[in-house]
This record gives C-alpha cells, sequence and structure tokens, in this order.
C-alpha cells in the first residue's frame, strides 16, 4: 500500500443507551493509501457506517461516544479538529455519498439550489454566481445527466432513484474531495441500474484520481469494484486483504462462511456458510466476538481478543489459527 | 408429466390513477406445476408484486382468468371460499410490517387456525410448538413479540404462519429480500426443506437473479407488465436469448471467476424502465434495448415456442 492518506488506529465508539453502554466499535484498525480503492464488507449491525460516521463526525454524540482512538488524515487528527472553524470534515476533502438518495436530497429544494449552495460553501471557490451555476451544470454532465440546465430547476421527486443517486455523486465529487465514501451507494437501487452507476463512479474517481471507501455488504461489489478489502463483523476488523487474494483465499473463517453464503450463477444450490446470529452489542461474547459463532473455537479464543496477524506483507487476519 | 396447479392466462390488472392508467400487469399467462417453484423476475415497477397479490385475490383482476387446480379464481379474497383461501398463502417482503407488533408470536401463529378452525386442543400450544419446530425456532419463542427477535426470525415466524393452514401453494414475494446474505442462505435451505416434505408450490418473486438459479425450476422475466422470456432454470442460465435477460444476466456483481464465465459478454446496462403510465408503443423494452430494429418501435412481438419448455417474446427470435 501506498502512504496512507486516512489511518483509523484502535478506534472504540460506544451508545450510551437505556440498558447501558453498547461496545460497538471495539478497536477498529483501518487504512486507506492515496489512489486506493478500498472496500468495507459486513452484514448489517457490524459497525461499517458507525466507522465512517465517526470519520466523517456525524455521529451524534451522545447518544454516542468515542471512548479512545485516533483518525489520522493529512497529519492531523480528526477527532480533534474544530469542527465549525472547518465547516466539519467535509472542509478537509472527504466526502460522503449515502445509501438512500432520497433521503440525503432535500425535498423542498431544487436540485440546482442544493448543488449551488454545496459548491458555494466549499473550499477555494470562485464564489460570483455564474460562476457557481457553470460549475453546477459542469458537474450534472459529468454524472451523465442528461439536460442539466432542465435538471437544475427540478425538484428530487421529478427524477428517479438512479438519477437522484447520481445527483448525490455530482455533490460529492464537486468540492473536489480527495476522499470519497460510499456507503452503500447502490444498494437501493435495481440490478441494471447499480451496474450503471458502479461504472459512472468507477469512471469518475479514476479520472480524478481520489481515493475511495466503498461501504457494502455485496461480495459480487467488493470484488468487481475494489483493490483492497477490510471484512468487519461484530466491530472488529476479522480480515484485511487484497481484493483477488481474499476471493482466491479468504482465511477468517467468518469470511469464509460469508462467501458460502452467496447464491452462486453457477447453481450450487444455498449453503449455508455462517450459523447462529450477531451478537448483543450490550453483553458482547468474551474473546474473539466471533468465537461463539465459529467452527474452528479453540479455547484461547473466548479468553483473548485476536490482533491482526500478518500472513503476508498485505493479507492480515485476525484469527488464532494464523499465529505465526 | 405432473398436473398443472395454477395456470394464468391473458391476465390484466389496470389502476386507475388521475395522471392516467397504469398497466402493472398487461396480459400475462404462466402456470405451475405441482411441487415446482416458478422464479418471478423482474426490477421495481415490473408488476411482479401485482401478479403476486392478484393472484393472492388481494386485486381483482382487469381481465384474463386464474385458475387453481381447474377452477377459476379470478375474484377478490373476500368471495373465495375459505377451503381456497387455507390451500393459497403468502410470505410478504417484509417480516417487519407484515407482523403485528402488538401480538406475541403464540397469538400471530393461532389466528389462521382459528380464522380455519383447525385448532385442535383447547389452548392451541400443541400446533404452535410443531409451527416453530418446522421453522427451527426455540419453543419459548411463543411468548415472545416480535420486536424482540430478529430480522431472520421474524421471517421465519411468516413462513410458519403461511403454512399454519397446511397450504399447497405458497406465493413468496422476495422473502429475503430485506435480509443478510448469511440469513437469507439459513430461510432458503428451510424453505426448500419445507417443499420436499410437505409437496408444496412456490411462486418465487425476486430481483435476485443468482438466487433464482438456486432455488427455482422454471424461471420466468417480467418486463413493463409483461412476461418476455420463461425457461427452465438451467437452460435460462445456459442460453438466454432475450435482450433484456441478458442485460439483466451481465450486470450481475458475481463473486468467482466460473460465474463470470456464464455472464453474457457485451450487453452493456443502459436506460431505466419507463413509467407504466406511459408504456412505449411497439415492444415496451425497445427504447433500451442494444439490438433494436425497425419493426420494435411499431409492433408488440408475441410469445414464441424456441426450444423445449423456453418461450421468447422478440422480433429477433421469429
Amino acid at each position: 500500500m501506498s502512504e496512507p492518506l486516512l489511518e483509523i488506529r484502535d478506534l472504540h465508539v460506544g451508545f450510551d443507551i437505556y440498558g447501558g453502554h453498547l461496545k460497538v466499535l471495539d478497536g477498529v484498525n483501518f487504512a486507506v493509501g492515496k489512489g486506493e480503492k478500498v472496500g468495507l464488507v459486513g452484514e448489517t449491525g457490524c459497525g461499517k457506517t458507525t466507522t465512517m460516521k465517526t470519520v466523517m463526525r456525524i455521529l451524534p454524540i451522545p447518544p454516542a461516544r468515542v471512548r479512545d482512538g485516533e483518525i489520522g488524515y493529512k497529519g492531523k487528527d480528526l477527532l480533534r479538529v474544530n469542527l465549525k472553524r472547518t465547516r466539519g470534515v467535509k472542509g478537509k476533502g472527504i466526502s460522503m455519498i449515502f445509501q438512500d438518495p432520497t433521503a440525503a436530497l432535500n425535498p423542498v429544494f431544487t436540485i440546482g439550489r442544493q448543488l449551488m449552495d454545496v459548491i458555494k460553501y466549499s473550499r477555494g471557490q470562485d464564489r460570483s454566481g455564474d460562476k457557481i451555476r457553470d460549475r453546477a451544470i459542469s458537474a450534472l454532465k459529468d454524472v451523465a445527466m442528461p439536460d442539466p440546465e432542465r435538471i437544475l430547476s427540478n425538484y428530487p421527486i421529478q427524477l428517479s432513484g438512479g438519477m437522484r443517486q447520481r445527483i448525490c455523486i455530482a455533490m460529492a465529487l464537486v468540492t473536489g474531495s480527495e476522499l470519497l465514501i460510499a456507503d452503500e451507494p447502490t444498494t437501493s437501487l435495481d440490478v441494471t441500474i447499480q451496474d450503471q452507476v458502479l461504472r459512472l463512479l468507477g469512471k469518475l474517481v479514476e479520472e480524478r484520481g481520489n481515493s475511495t471507501i466503498f461501504i457494502t455488504h455485496s461480495l459480487g461489489i467488493v470484488r468487481e469494484w475494489t483493490n483492497r478489502v477490510y471484512v468487519m463483523y461484530a466491530g472488529n476488523m476479522v480480515e484485511a486483504a487484497p481484493t483477488k487474494e481474499l476471493f482466491s483465499k479468504a482465511l477468517h473463517p467468518y469470511t469464509q462462511g460469508l462467501m458460502k453464503a452467496v447464491p452462486r450463477l453457477t447453481g450450487e444450490g444455498m449453503a449455508e456458510g455462517v450459523t447462529g446470529r450477531i451478537p448483543n452489542y450490550l453483553t458482547p461474547p468474551s474473546g474473539c466476538r466471533f468465537h461463539p459463532r465459529c467452527p474452528h473455537v479453540m479455547l484461547v479464543c473466548e479468553q483473548e481478543r485476536p490482533p491482526f496477524f500478518d500472513v503476508s506483507d498485505t493479507h492480515q487476519v485476525a484469527c488464532f489459527l494464523y499465529k505465526e | 408429466m405432473t398436473a398443472e396447479i395454477l395456470t394464468v392466462k391473458g391476465l390484466k390488472k389496470y389502476f386507475l390513477t388521475s395522471r392516467g392508467t397504469v398497466k402493472a400487469v398487461d396480459g400475462i399467462s404462466f402456470s405451475i406445476k405441482e411441487a415446482e417453484t416458478l422464479g418471478l423476475v423482474g426490477e421495481s415497477g415490473s408488476g411482479k408484486s401485482t401478479v403476486a397479490y392478484t393472484v393472492m385475490g388481494m386485486y381483482r383482476p382487469t381481465a384474463g382468468q386464474i385458475l387453481f387446480r381447474d377452477q377459476d379464481i379470478s375474484k377478490e379474497a373476500r368471495k373465495r371460499s375459505k377451503a381456497l383461501k387455507k390451500q393459497i398463502q403468502i410470505v410478504f417482503q417484509d417480516p417487519g410490517s407484515s407482523l403485528n407488533p402488538r401480538r406475541s408470536i403464540k397469538q400471530i401463529l393461532e389466528l389462521p387456525l382459528k380464522v380455519h378452525g383447525l385448532s385442535k386442543d383447547k389452548s392451541g400450544t400443541q400446533q404452535v410448538e410443531r409451527l416453530l419446530e418446522m421453522v427451527e425456532l426455540p419453543l419459548d419463542y411463543m411468548y415472545k413479540y416480535t420486536e424482540a427477535i430478529g430480522g431472520g426470525e421474524k421471517q421465519m415466524v411468516a413462513i410458519a404462519r403461511a403454512l399454519a393452514t397446511d397450504p399447497s401453494f405458497v406465493v413468496l414475494d422476495e422473502p429475503t429480500s430485506a435480509l443478510d446474505v448469511s440469513v437469507q442462505a439459513k430461510i432458503i435451505k428451510l424453505l426448500l426443506q419445507l417443499q420436499r416434505e410437505l409437496h408444496l408450490t412456490y411462486l418465487f418473486i425476486t430481483h435476485d437473479l443468482s438466487l433464482m438459479r438456486n432455488v427455482a425450476t422454471r424461471v420466468a422475466i417480467m418486463y413493463l407488465g409483461k412476461i418476455c422470456e420463461v425457461a427452465s432454470a438451467l437452460e435460462f442460465f445456459r442460453n438466454p436469448v432475450h435482450p433484456y435477460t441478458q442485460m439483466l444476466l451481465s450486470s450481475i456483481p458475481v463473486v468467482s471467476e466460473a460465474e463470470e464465465a456464464l455472464k453474457p459478454k457485451k450487453v452493456l446496462s443502459r436506460g431505466e424502465i419507463p413509467s407504466p403510465v406511459n408504456v412505449p408503443p411497439g415492444c415496451s423494452f425497445h427504447l433500451r434495448c442494444p439490438e433494436k430494429k425497425d419493426i420494435c418501435s411499431t409492433d408488440d412481438p408475441v410469445m414464441m415456442e424456441i426450444g423445449e419448455g423456453h418461450t421468447v417474446r422478440c422480433h429477433l427470435s421469429s
């Protein structure tokens, strides 16, 4: 990996609720290099979005509480920057695309108003009215929107789901951000529209040399879209590897189970990959959080939390099976 | 050859709205044989759920016929006999909204038993226990409420409720699309096992073709209220003919090289499904079709048989 642009070290985030404290993120380590396309995969509730919302500093605090950790970005700790002075993390060159474009856009303002506001308040922009409008139009052209002039005066409800998501992509890229976080950007779209949006997003980030974090629960998208992958389970990173290697040689029992559960076009029938259910964050399992569901569980797994073991320079796995 | 349990002939369901007539289902015909699974695949807005709801009697068809074991059931559910309703059941997509949060799971599972007069003992506990065992849930779940259990487990309860009346035909309307892959795998395995044990027939609705490959005996593809291709699952993935089918298949993100090899090449997906209020003239797919000919924008193609049990509605193959 090249020099990291974003590096999360030992991040612990929890939520204070009526019944106690939910220990969600339990020592997350994660890094993205310059120009890298990194995938973050895991099932519902494993903490993917919590991690990225912590990076963006948009986690509601309270009830959330960052107990420990560092988020290094260009020599600064994002957890300690003054949000008021930088217009949040967005002003520091990180943008995010959310899962549901309908909820991400304001229904009572036109696309033009929302897109031009983003341009107006981003760093180092010429703020004269005509320039802003020109930039908005060229941003819409970049995401292959037909008739951008007309789209500017449209409301979100007048556009289809795929078009709304392309508007969100335009908004995320128009600020010239170096790091783009895409949180399940195609989950709410049909498969043919998903294919179009993914191809467009891939082309745009390649042209601009953005670093991208792609959050998804679809292993297929990870395989086709990313260079390197992190697999997350119950608030822990369990495996990190180059995408090709992960698909040819998945090591962590959870990753292996996840791979098995994916229905294949080749029609091998359905295999139940991982038995049991995800743990409760109020009283998470001791040691390795996966041990109650693990087919290879050992005594040490119940007692100690496995650190990342290096199997090669680029492939790490948090499992005692691979100690040494 | 086994008998057909459900036959749909020229089914149409139009909805009148202020903006015009929505042709949600526009003249489709298919049949399902005893103990098989017909997969009905399509994008959102293709009308696949409308087909399910019309079969269930939640909508009255605008035109066409639905035959269940040679009996005409093209009418609303309240005009259907109880014995008929007992035979046809449905599992909905979102168990969070199809199960009543104010009822315990025992109450949820008892209701169909009571309605159909199937309760044997007074407390009904035995039958509820049997249903929970069938879907492999712990027996003490009987006293829980839906908010206390996970999404996958809720769907198991919804399946148990559908099976309570001992039906022969079950409509599964995207039963796993709201769930994670590992939970999906568990539910699909259970559904296939129950199908073998109870000799069930499924109409399985989904937008996930990879899933379809593993559960369906036959697959039908729907686009804008019409069926464009029907084939056996094996034939369907080996030899997809309709350009829309090819586009769908080539859009699926897959996880292995072996699957990549199965995807049709060169078909880049483009365009979006048009509004069913303004269906394009001719073949409804011609605006997105990469192999469009002149005739496609004027004449609507008819269903043609191109192989055994393989039918396609496209000018290219006629």
